[in-house]
């Protein structure tokens, strides 16, 4: 009962958000001399109202469930993992990488491999800012930042010198068995959407990541340094082999980026691939509380807004979705405290 | 006319009634106190005349007219001040820098007047004998010279009714001679003082009338010259209680610490702890006596393994001592308790080793669960629901959950850091009870504390420190609060020599 109660408070700030960055978006495309109203019934009708379109919501919404899952694991050990674009660019690559190079063998050995080379790229981008904070205290923000810088020059450099198909920025494409199934192939709908089996990895990853903070030692340990330091201390929590071990596991998760884009859909690394997917996944963790099923709502919500600002290009700047994001993420941060504020004064 | 008058007041928070027609006339220039049990009601009362809460129904009169307090900042125009247990202090300004923080004295509309902000502050502490330094850091002062920097505060907004809510918790026993110093000079000045405490013989000692809250009413409204300790206990409490006697140890056995020559400093080389030796038998309770400052609690780190010692060692049964050590830590809020976790997950703060709560890595919330069901109902922790986050208890129960956690342990060594600090006389008594049950069990136990009459009451034998030396060890039955104060100071150590 109460639970459901808190369940019902806690959307209200992210529901609001929506609604009034709506509004806030409708002046805005009546300002540049457009119809809010039909703008707004293309963006739904095509993305919410075709299986094609949700399709490509999902395809959107997939990456960032696992950047959110990654910016939620350092929020809730007390880290802000700014690193995620850098880990999941790693991560693809070698996904990308081991589906090139792996003998041919069964997609039962190819599909788990692939995802574990991702994973364990995007978990050593995330641990060495974990080791420089643990062993030196340099703040995992500047940290994880920086890495990025890194992975985006060393990739471009790796990619073009060794690894390119001539006159291309791209990766040889990774052997057939190790493709993900795209989802209209296994079940007929959402067809022409690439849309693909990663997006059952990600709930699996939500699945474990909520097993992980709740049901086991190590996610209580991360959660008593993330609420309280002096606590964890105290209770001989071995804090610094813990925040290494947060930020990989916030790495893995932006690593796991790959088997949506490489594996499911491209079938190659691209320099560029899923830019910018790892600060949309911060906005993501903190629309959906750093809580897995928050995560999923608010990932699809921002993979409606990328897929519906394509829908809608022709009539207004593609800027417009940007705005809409922006506006939502703000919202979101200011109506959680002034609902918090009320509800509380609500209750005495 | 009385200073304040409150009137009928009630205050319900949910199903709770924390203010039931309350009712309470203070008069000018008193000392009131204001006494009742945790959860009896005395910080809602106060937060309502401060302005923090809003009364459901009832009237405040201030000079006899009726006001509406609805905020501190209509309080303070009202002059009304209060002090609150944590400080609301900029540690990196000076005093007179926090004391005119919000009003500060100004030349040419937009330069801060530090001399003049300087000058008055000093002038204030003059006057009313508080003996701060205006130009100090409030940083580099100690714990019972901030109060005085709350005390000044409330002063330089001509606040003429003084709200104090547990003020010598935080203190050692020489700063709270020093505060009811104050409040007499305070009181010689007209000026009204009201205080929130459940320490009896602070109120005895200090008040001129006392108010007593039991369930959000009062039962009692007494002039402290007619009445003594055990009828305001009788009323805070509902009924009689037998406060614990000093009983020696029947079981002491073998020793279960060996500190040797431990010696801890700071980074720098100074000495924390010097030198000190000592053993703890099984079946016995071991009482630090000391104030602040003095190497206690580089002592406690030490025994619990947070601490390295430079040089020396502890052992514990032979082994170096460390992790698993039971520990009721000194500041609950700060190092005891994760606020947001639930009742049940801070039980199993620091127990997560334990085979029965956690098995390759994946806690068993069922034994969890059932752990917690049974100390809710072996401590009487209110309201009964382990699901509920921690922070939202009183502090008694949160300490209550802190000492049955650390008691479950199963350490041979309890290490008991002011294990009754912000707690009601019952709750007290029962955690007192429970220590004493574990020593009867063969556990030994150091206790510390800033309450001489705690450590004397349950102690065995005796140690005091200062300034990071031993300087006595003494049996409990054997001594007197003189003696130990005249160790603690430094004092019998200057006669001696």
């Amino acid at each position: 009962m109460t639970r459901w109660r808190a369940i019902l408070w806690s959307s209200l700030a992210p529901a609001l958000a929506f609604v009034i960055a709506l509004a806030a978006g409708a002046l805005f495309i009546l300002a540049v001399g457009r119809d809010p109203i039909s703008v707004y019934t293309i963006l739904f009708s095509e993305t919410l109202g075709t299986w094609y379109g949700i399709g490509q919501v999902l395809f959107k919404a997939t990456p960032l469930i696992f950047t959110g899952l990654s910016a939620a694991v350092g929020f809730r050990a007390g880290l802000f993992n700014v690193g995620a674009d850098g880990q999941l660019a790693v991560g693809s690559l070698m996904t990308a990488a081991a589906g090139a190079a792996l003998p041919a063998s069964s997609p039962m050995f190819l599909i788990p491999a692939c995802i574990l080379a991702g994973m364990a790229g995007g978990a050593l981008w995330g641990a060495i800012p974990g080791y420089l904070k643990a062993r030196f205290g340099s703040h995992e923000v500047i940290n994880t930042i920086m890495m990025n810088f890194v992975a985006a020059a060393l990739i471009s450099y790796v990619v073009n010198n060794f690894f390119s198909v001539p006159a291309t920025v791209h990766t040889p494409p990774i052997r057939p068995g190790a493709e993900l199934p795209r989802l209209d192939v296994v079940s007929g709908v959402f067809r022409g959407s690439p849309v693909n089996l990663s997006l059952l990895l990600a709930a699996l990853a939500c699945a474990a990541f909520a097993f992980m903070l709740k049901r086991t030692t190590l996610g209580y340990e991360l959660r008593v340094i993330g609420a309280n330091i002096h606590a964890a201390t105290y209770a001989h929590i071995a804090v610094r082999s813990r925040i290494i071990v947060a930020m990989a596991i916030a790495g893995a998760c932006s690593g796991l980026v790959g088997s949506n884009m490489v594996l499911g859909y491209k079938h190659y690394y691209e320099i560029g691939f899923g830019e910018g997917m790892g600060f949309l996944g911060i906005a993501v963790a903190l629309v959906g509380q750093n809580h897995p099923a928050g995560i999923v709502v608010a990932a699809l919500f921002f993979g409606l807004l990328e897929y519906g600002g394509l829908t809608i290009n022709g009539m207004v700047p593609k800027e417009l979705v940007t705005i809409l994001q922006a506006f939502v993420i703000l919202l979101v941060i200011v109506l959680t405290k002034v609902l918090r504020k009320s509800i509380r004064y609500a209750a005495g | 006319m009385p200073a304040v008058e409150i009137r009928h007041i009630t205050k319900r928070f949910g199903s709770i009634l924390a203010n039931d027609d309350v009712s309470l006339s203070v008069r000018q220039g008193e000392v009131h106190a204001l006494v009742g049990e945790n959860g009896a009601g005395k910080s809602t009362l106060m937060n309502i005349l401060y302005g923090m809460e809003s009364p459901d129904s009832g009237e405040i009169l201030v000079d006899g007219r009726h006001v509406f307090v609805t905020s501190p900042a209509a309080a303070i125009v009202l002059g009304i001040g209060m002090v609150h247990q944590h400080f609301m202090l900029v540690p990196a300004l000076t005093v007179a820098e926090n004391v005119v923080l919000g009003r500060e004295p100004v030349r040419r509309k937009i330069f801060l007047d530090r001399d003049g902000a300087a000058h008055s502050v000093a002038a204030l502490a003059l006057r009313f004998q508080l003996g701060v330094d205006p130009g100090a850091t409030v940083a580099a002062l100690s714990v019972g010279m901030q109060q005085r920097v709350e005390i000044l505060k409330l002063l330089y907004r001509d606040a003429r009714i003084l709200i104090l809510d547990e003020p010598t918790a935080v203190l050692a026993p020489p700063e709270i001679d020093a505060l009811f110093g104050t409040l007499r000079s305070l009181k010689d000045q007209g000026k009204t003082v009201i205080l929130i405490t459940h320490r009896l013989s602070e109120v005895m000692s200090v008040s001129d009338r006392i108010t007593v809250l039991r369930h959000g009413r009062v039962v009692g409204d007494v002039e402290t010259a007619k009445t003594d300790r055990m009828a305001l206990a009788r009323m805070m409490v509902g009924k009689d209680l037998e406060l614990r006697t000093h009983s020696p140890s029947a079981v002491r056995g073998e020793p279960v610490l060996t500190v040797r020559n431990a010696t801890v400093n700071t980074p720098r080389g100074l000495p924390l702890l010097h030198d000190v030796s000592f053993e703890l038998f099984s079946g016995e309770i071991l009482g630090f006596a000391a104030v602040e400052g003095n190497g206690q609690s580089e002592l406690v780190d030490l025994v619990c393994g947070l601490r390295l010692p430079d040089s020396g060692s502890a052992d514990l049964q032979g082994n170096p001592a460390g992790a698993r050590v039971a520990h009721i830590p000194e500041d609950r809020i700060k190092r005891g308790m994760v606020g947001e976790f639930s009742l049940a997950e801070n039980l199993v703060l620091g127990r997560l080793h334990d085979r029965r709560f956690a098995r390759w890595g994946v806690m068993n919330l069922d034994a969890i669960g059932g752990l917690a069901a049974g100390v809710v109902r072996s401590f009487d922790i209110r309201p009964p629901e382990p699901g509920r986050a921690l922070r939202k208890f009183s502090g008694g129960n949160q300490q209550k959950a802190v000492v049955a956690r650390e008691l479950g342990k199963e350490s041979p060594l309890i290490i008991a850091n002011h294990p009754t600090r912000g707690l009601d006389i019952a709750a007290a008594d029962f955690v007192h009870g429970a220590l004493l049950g574990q020593r009867e069990r063969g556990r030994g136990i150091l206790l510390f504390s800033s309450d001489l009459g705690e450590i004397l009451r349950l102690s065995d034998r005796i140690a005091v420190l200062f300034r990071g030396r031993l300087v006595a060890m003494m049996d409990a039955g054997r001594t007197t609060e003189q003696e130990l104060g005249a160790y603690m100071t430094g004092a019998a150590l200057k006669a001696a020599s």
